[in-house]
């Protein structure tokens, strides 16, 4: 697609584990083939449990994983590797906001250098320009002045989201990849942020690839949803689609799982998954989710099913998926 | 009603800090009946897995018991000999934890650490104690248990340890499962067979959970009645069912409203979430008064200098809060 | 429960370790820069037989030696050698170390093998055999002592470096620099060196230490500072004969090692923690 500010086109990331000596060499396909795009100033979710490869998929988006196959696409340029031009090209139109607000923060830095020194990177040397843009992109994530001096464990974990808000902002990105923004925040914290990136996105006109495990975050901020099973995309889709007419067993347990007691009973309690995630070392064969489907039929086991459109724009990857509604 | 199982009573835990002391805790009562599932739930530092701890008898330095009862069935436990606190673990009251590779022996296999509950605190030999460990493993639903009692925790997933750890746990049947957190470490899909295995469980043998939580949807899920505590103190208890739709104390309040429910943009549109302002405070600067006071909407005077005393709410438990009724 | 984390910590302000450290330190430092002002004797011209081996007594603090040498003029001259050999040497050490460990850390692949390797190896041989047979080559003197010595003890602080790279390597922050189009040596010196710096301070000081012993040794050896120039070394192996008539020949050499030694162990635990925006000792 022309328009997309990023895009995927069956994009794999695969690790090789073990060594020859001992059980051999395996290949595990953290991603598998993802095609998606992200258009400008849309905000797409990411939803999937822990070793169904969002992260890995993250990290290729960022650059920080060479892709075994596919290509990328940002801003209608190919991104070939990792070319200090490209990276740089980049930094100024893909950035990051990390999940554990402890661990991405130099805890040597204060905020104003950890702000500054990619502005000086990037080629603004005005000293001036430089103070200004610091102090109005703190100001933008609710920081005052005055703690533009301050180090890291000088702040709460709220605040040190705002300054890896701030640090991934300061560039002015037309993407920000949120790796489960809130997740390690204190849940009373958790609306602060959660408006402030809603906030930041409408003023800066950013998109945004929203990763988390949280369904009702997800559904609050997202346009769009992809849901990732063991590598793959099993179900995409406009977020009310997903959310009130979902397609895929998988969406609809992750749906069902949810414990909250004012959620409506349009998902039965037999749409529960069984059992556990499986190794991506050794997926099952057929559609990997069939271990665990309450659907689970012959077809299953034997061929992986094709990612069908069931609405424009709705697309799942399940043999029964027009049999769900 | 008749005698409780677990009464605690005006429990204060104390924690010596360089030269002060602090009140880590304090005020802290609940009760919870023969066979009944009760929830305590804060975000982290609230006190809620001190509170747990204590139950246990396994507060260490530098946390102590600085006050207040804990009688379980009729006796005082706060102040019995190690020895004797020992012999209560396991057999009267268990515990599980958040991340269950801690306090799993890593070099022991799972079936074996099942099976010394039962020659430790049952005076089995060590053949029947196996196969009735095997039989455990089958309760809490480990697949092909005759294979997986051999297995070391590292070969098993995450679910499946926390499965071995409720099977130690309620190995020898104790009156009181306490939960710090069971499924936090877990997948949504997971956390939610997770949790109805214990319910089932514990209701099939008549045990009573302590549930600590962060998360108060899946705490209300499960236990018939709720705490919540904020910066070490009980600011509400109440049946859980009428806790979403009538919390009675605007901490309580503010969480409810803070998070993003699934469905609820559907059904409303996107709303901005409503933020609790400020900062959960550090146990050095818990503000006089109510500790909510600096971030409550409805502050006045007397809330920065009164604590406030519980109140009992119409149906059933009680508020602390000046401005309730 | 992070309660722990959430206590202010509350700490001696200064550090006693820095503050004595530092002192013990400053004292050999300046002894060895004013040791023509501050000597009482030429240590090397001023032999008298006449005065041999006399007890420490007003005249002599320290005591003389067999030559009638005055022992605390000779302590006075020795601490150029010591030190300038210890802290010289280390700091060779150190960055060859360091370069190595943390390019090899963060790059990985065939450099970190080669790396490890030479670790492992420079581990195998005993440092003073190594130092031995560079002095052989270069012959006997101070700038050889030095190099010798600052070639071959680099491999701790290479693996501590390499070390904390490779657990700093995946924490966000460093990420975070890679995406916001940080060049791999700016990351290196910006974002992961001022955070293993802690460690590597204090390998640097204890290898001082080591320095300062080595040199003892390869001076007792013949191939350090030849006699009858003085070092706290060559001192302390020339009263090794006269250990039980004369014990003063050896123990105020010994002391002089001692406390620069500690000195130099207690500066870098305090540096360590000065260093550390996270202690509250440097604002209070």
């Amino acid at each position: 697609m022309a328009d997309a500010l990023l895009s995927l086109d069956d994009l794999a990331v695969h690790f090789k584990v073990g060594n020859s000596f001992a059980g051999g060499i395996k290949t595990l396909k953290a991603v598998d083939g993802v095609t998606l795009d992200v258009k400008p100033g849309e905000c797409l979710g990411l939803v999937g449990e822990s070793g169904c490869g969002k992260s890995t998929l993250a990290l290729a988006i960022m650059g920080l994983l060479p892709p075994t196959r596919g290509t990328m696409n940002v801003d209608g340029q190919q991104i070939s590797g990792s070319t200090p031009p490209d990276r740089m090209k980049m930094a100024r139109t893909v950035q990051m906001v990390f999940q554990d607000p402890y661990a991405s923060l130099n805890p040597r830095q204060t905020v104003r250098r950890t702000l500054a020194d990619p502005l000086r990177l990037h080629g603004i040397t005005d000293k001036a320009e430089v103070e200004a843009r610091v102090i109005e992109m703190m100001a933008k994530v609710g920081l005052r002045p005055e703690q533009a001096d301050r180090y890291p464990h000088e702040f709460s974990g709220g605040q040190r989201q705002r300054i890896g808000i701030a640090r991934a902002l300061i560039l002015k990105p037309k993407l920000v990849l949120c790796d489960e923004p809130v997740s390690a925040l204190d849940v009373s914290i958790r609306a602060q942020i959660i408006n402030l990136l809603l906030e930041l996105k409408d003023e800066m006109g950013l998109a945004y690839i929203m990763i988390s495990h949280d369904l009702g975050v997800v559904e609050h901020v997202s346009d769009r949803v992809a849901v990732m099973y063991l590598g793959r995309i099993v179900e995409q889709g406009g977020w009310q689609e997903i959310f009130e007419n979902p397609r895929h067993p998988y969406t609809r347990a992750l749906i069902a799982a949810i414990p909250d007691p004012f959620h409506r009973a349009a998902i039965s309690a037999d749409a529960k998954a069984r059992g556990e995630i499986a190794s991506a070392l050794n997926p099952p064969p057929g559609c990997h989710f069939n271990p665990r489907c309450p659907l689970k039929a012959d077809i299953c086991t034997a061929e992986y099913p094709a990612f069908g459109e069931v609405a424009p724009g709705h697309r799942a990857a399940c043999h029964f998926r027009d049999r769900m509604s | 009603m008749t005698t409780p199982l677990l009464k605690v009573d005006n429990l204060r835990i104390a924690l010596a800090g360089d030269g002060v002391t602090y009140n880590a805790v304090e005020n802290v009562s609940f009760e919870i009946g023969r066979g009944e599932a009760f929830g305590l739930v804060g975000e982290s530092g609230c006190g809620k897995s001190i509170t747990a701890l204590s139950v246990m008898g396994l507060l260490r330095r530098p946390l102590s018991l600085a006050g207040g009862r804990i009688v379980l069935d009729g006796q005082e436990i706060q102040n019995v000999s190690a020895a004797e606190m020992r012999r209560l673990r396991g057999k009267r009251i268990a515990m599980i934890f958040q991340e269950p590779m801690t306090a799993l022996n890593p070099l022991s296999p799972v079936g074996k650490q099942i099976a010394e509950m039962f020659v430790l605190h049952q005076g089995a030999n060590w053949n029947e104690a196996m196969d009735r460990a095997e039989e455990a493993l089958r309760q809490v639903r480990v697949p092909s248990p005759e294979r997986r009692i051999k297995d070391y925790p590292h070969q098993l997933s995450g679910g499946m340890r926390q499965r071995v750890m409720i099977a130690i746990a309620l190995a020898c049947g104790p009156d009181l499962l306490v939960a710090d957190e069971p499924t936090t470490a877990l997948d949504v899909t997971v956390q939610a067979e997770i949790i109805d295995l214990m319910a089932e469980l514990c209701a099939a043998k008549g045990t009573a959970i302590l549930m600590i939580s962060h998360d108060l949807g899946l705490v209300a899920n499960m236990c018939k009645r709720v705490a919540v505590m904020y910066a070490g103190r009980i600011v509400e208890s109440q049946v859980a069912d009428s806790i979403f739709a009538r919390p009675s104390h605007p901490y309580t309040q503010g969480l409810i409203d803070s998070l993003p429910r699934l469905g609820e943009r559907a059904r409303r549109g996107r709303q901005k979430l409503r933020e609790i302002s400020g900062v959960v405070p550090s146990i050095a600067n818990y503000p006089a008064g109510c500790r909510f006071n600096p971030r409550c909407s409805a502050v006045t005077d007397v809330c920065r200098t009164v604590v406030p005393e519980a109140t009992p709410l119409p149906a059933e438990g009680v508020v602390r809060c000046h401005h309730h009724g | 429960m992070s309660l722990a984390l959430k206590i202010p910590r509350l700490r001696l302000k200064g550090g006693s370790s820095l503050w004595v450290g530092g002192a013990l330190v400053a004292i050999a430092i300046s002894s060895a820069v004013l040791a023509p002002w501050i000597a009482l004797t030429d240590p090397v011209m001023d032999a008298n037989l006449m005065n041999a081996e006399i007890a420490p007594c007003w005249e002599f603090p320290f005591g003389t030696d067999a030559q009638g040498r005055d022992i605390y003029s000779r302590i006075v001259y020795g601490a150029r050698v010591s030190l300038s050999v210890g802290i010289i040497s280390q700091i060779c050490n150190s960055l060859i170390g360091v370069t190595l460990g943390l390019t090899a850390g963060y790059w990985g692949g065939w450099w970190d093998d080669l790396v490890s390797g030479l670790t492992n190896l420079m581990l195998a041989i005993p440092s003073l055999v190594f130092a031995l047979a560079i002095m052989a080559i270069l012959g006997p003197g101070l700038v050889s002592l030095v190099i010798a010595l600052g070639l071959t003890s680099w491999s701790y602080s290479c693996r501590i470096a390499r070390a904390q790279v490779l657990s700093l390597k995946s924490q966000g922050y460093i990420q975070a620099a890679r995406i916001l189009g940080y060049g791999d040596l700016r990351i290196m010196f910006t974002q992961v060196l001022p955070n293993i710096l802690g460690p590597l301070i204090v390998i640097a000081t204890l290898g001082m230490g080591g320095a300062i012993l080595s040199e003892a040794a390869l001076s007792f050896l013949g191939l350090g500072i030849r006699p009858p120039f003085p070092s706290w070394g060559s001192m302390l192996s020339e009263a090794r004969d006269q250990i039980t008539t004369a014990p003063w020949l050896s123990v105020f050499p010994g002391l002089a090692i001692f406390f620069t030694v500690l000195g130099l162990n207690l500066l870098g635990d305090g540096l360590r923690d000065y260093l550390d925006p996270q202690s509250t000792t440097r604002r209070g």
